[in-house]
């Protein structure tokens, strides 16, 4: 049996839990440790931390985060956003973390990866990869949120980063991320066929029929989704109650709007579709 | 009255996160410590060995920190003893890593490496990471172990790139990843380890702690 993750992904800026599109726009959406527990008591298979902004590991925000929701949450963690050295990803892992994401950093030195690999184990190492599509029909790896063009083209990358100890891919449309257009199949597909490890699909799902389509056409091993699922919270709960400091953009919080695309569902709703479409899944 | 809790000892090898593992147990009610020290190993109430990464690597630590022999001690003493993942493995006779690789040699058998290939001739993804089932072998009972309180078919949350294959009848558990069946979880004498990490399984896997520390009388 080989069954998929479906793995909520929270972008954290500051203390709270955010939404963009491309990567960009922030909109703050509440309250990260909330939104972690509910999923972790509503039978999430894993966790995905991204920090935005990578600055604020000085500030210690994500840590902090970290550190609180190992203690309560017994399921992996995934943590990302400005790991650069040996000494982050250690300080992430004391923290609670099980897996860190690395992209930037990986990019900048592709030895990084192998170093990193031989220290912590390849199960622990994520390499992300920000893929933007060129007019030649080839996707280009990029870095920084999307921002940075590497140059480098990302199944020859992603083959790359197996080779050095990468113990999984998260693979991410920067095209899609946020717009609830759907996965890039295509995308998705040819990282999946390229390597041997585990690829984790991310960037665009609005619907449940779209995670369907990320594993049956795009053969994921796992879902990373974001805005289903939080938009479904808020939908639930009629917004998160804001007895803390929000910092950031909170119009749209306070609107309580879902954008048109999206069509929220639970984690539990998802894996119903997943079922009916014999996709197994961990229940 | 003064209740002396016992004490549970993680061996700390320089090969992994503990933290997961200890923050597990911690939950539970365990008075847990973490120790790279033979002494310590030597006058605790049960051990731990966790362990994620390569087995060779794991080994060579063990070695440097003059860790075998008291771990050899420690299970002869009949002491509870918790092994987890690559804690599993090294228990074993060898593992095919680079070729061939000594082990503990606490119970028979080998450490393989997944077939990139399955049945179907498709690519397998390896490691696999995956919530898995965890299966009876042959209808064996699980009462008086630390699944006695799963059911058949309960899943739990897998990281591995190679598996156990026992030469002896100590498997508790199997599990089939895209068809491979080997043995998941073992019981041998005071030995419980386990391919699967319950401390990232949720209440499930937190369970199986439970009922381990409550067999053995350690809480």
């Amino acid at each position: 049996m080989k069954t998929i993750r479906i793995i909520p992904r929270l972008d954290i800026k500051g203390p709270n839990l955010v939404k963009g599109i491309h990567l960009e726009g922030l909109r703050v959406l509440g309250k990260p440790e909330d939104f972690a527990r509910y999923y972790y008591e509503n039978g999430a298979d894993e966790l995905f931390f991204q920090d935005t902004v990578a600055s604020l590991y000085d500030r210690n925000s994500l840590r902090d985060i970290i550190t609180k929701t190992a203690k309560e949450i017994f399921i992996p963690l995934t943590v990302g956003g400005g790991l650069r050295t040996i000494d982050d990803i250690r300080n992430v892992l004391r923290a609670g973390a099980d897996k860190v994401a690395i992209n930037t950093a990986a990019i900048k030195n592709p030895q990084f990866i192998r170093e990193a690999s031989l220290k912590f184990g390849s199960s622990t190492i994520v390499v992300a990869i920000e893929a933007i599509k060129g007019i030649d029909g080839k996707y280009f790896a990029f870095t920084d949120n999307g921002r940075e063009y590497s140059g480098l083209e990302v199944v020859s990358w992603a083959r790359k980063a197996e080779e050095l100890g990468a113990g999984e891919i998260v693979i991410t449309s920067v095209d899609k991320e946020g717009t609830g257009e759907g996965y890039d199949i295509e995308l998705i597909r040819f990282i999946s066929e390229a390597v041997s490890i585990p690829v984790i699909a991310h960037g665009g799902a609005s619907s449940p029929a779209d995670v369907v389509q990320a594993i049956q056409f795009g053969k994921a091993d796992a879902v990373a989704i974001a805005s289903i699922l939080h938009y479904s919270v808020m939908q639930t709960f009629g917004g998160i109650s804001s007895d803390y400091k929000l910092e950031g953009n909170i119009t749209f919080l306070n609107s309580g709007k879902i954008p048109k695309k999206i069509s929220p569902s639970s984690l539990k709703e998802i894996r119903a579709i997943l079922i009916n479409a014999e996709i197994p899944t961990r229940i | 009255m003064i209740i002396l809790k016992k004490k549970i000892l993680i061996i700390d090898y320089k090969s992994g996160n503990l933290f997961s593992v200890n923050q597990a147990l911690t939950n539970i009610g365990l008075n847990v410590f973490i120790s790279s020290n033979a002494n310590d190993i030597l006058s605790a109430d049960a051990i731990v060995l966790p362990g994620v990464g390569a087995f060779g690597d794991a080994m060579k630590n063990l070695h440097n920190l003059n860790l075998v022999k008291p771990i050899e001690q420690a299970v002869e003493s009949g002491k509870p003893f918790l092994g987890i993942c690559l804690g599993l493995q090294l228990l074993f006779t060898e593992s095919e890593e680079f070729g061939y690789t000594k082990g503990l040699d606490l119970v028979k058998g080998k450490v393989r490496r997944f077939n990139i290939n399955n049945i179907a001739g498709e690519s397998r993804k390896i490691p696999q990471i995956a919530w898995n089932k965890i299966n009876k072998i042959n209808n064996n009972t699980w009462d008086n172990t630390p699944l006695q309180d799963i059911k058949d078919g309960e899943f739990m949350y897998f990281v591995h790139s190679f598996y156990v294959d026992p030469e002896e009848q100590v498997g508790l558990s199997e599990t089939d990843y895209d068809g491979q069946i080997y043995v998941s979880s073992i019981q041998k004498n005071n030995i419980f380890a386990c391919q699967f990490h319950p401390e990232k399984s949720a209440q499930k896997g937190l369970q199986i702690y439970k009922t381990w520390a409550s067999i053995n009388n350690l809480i």
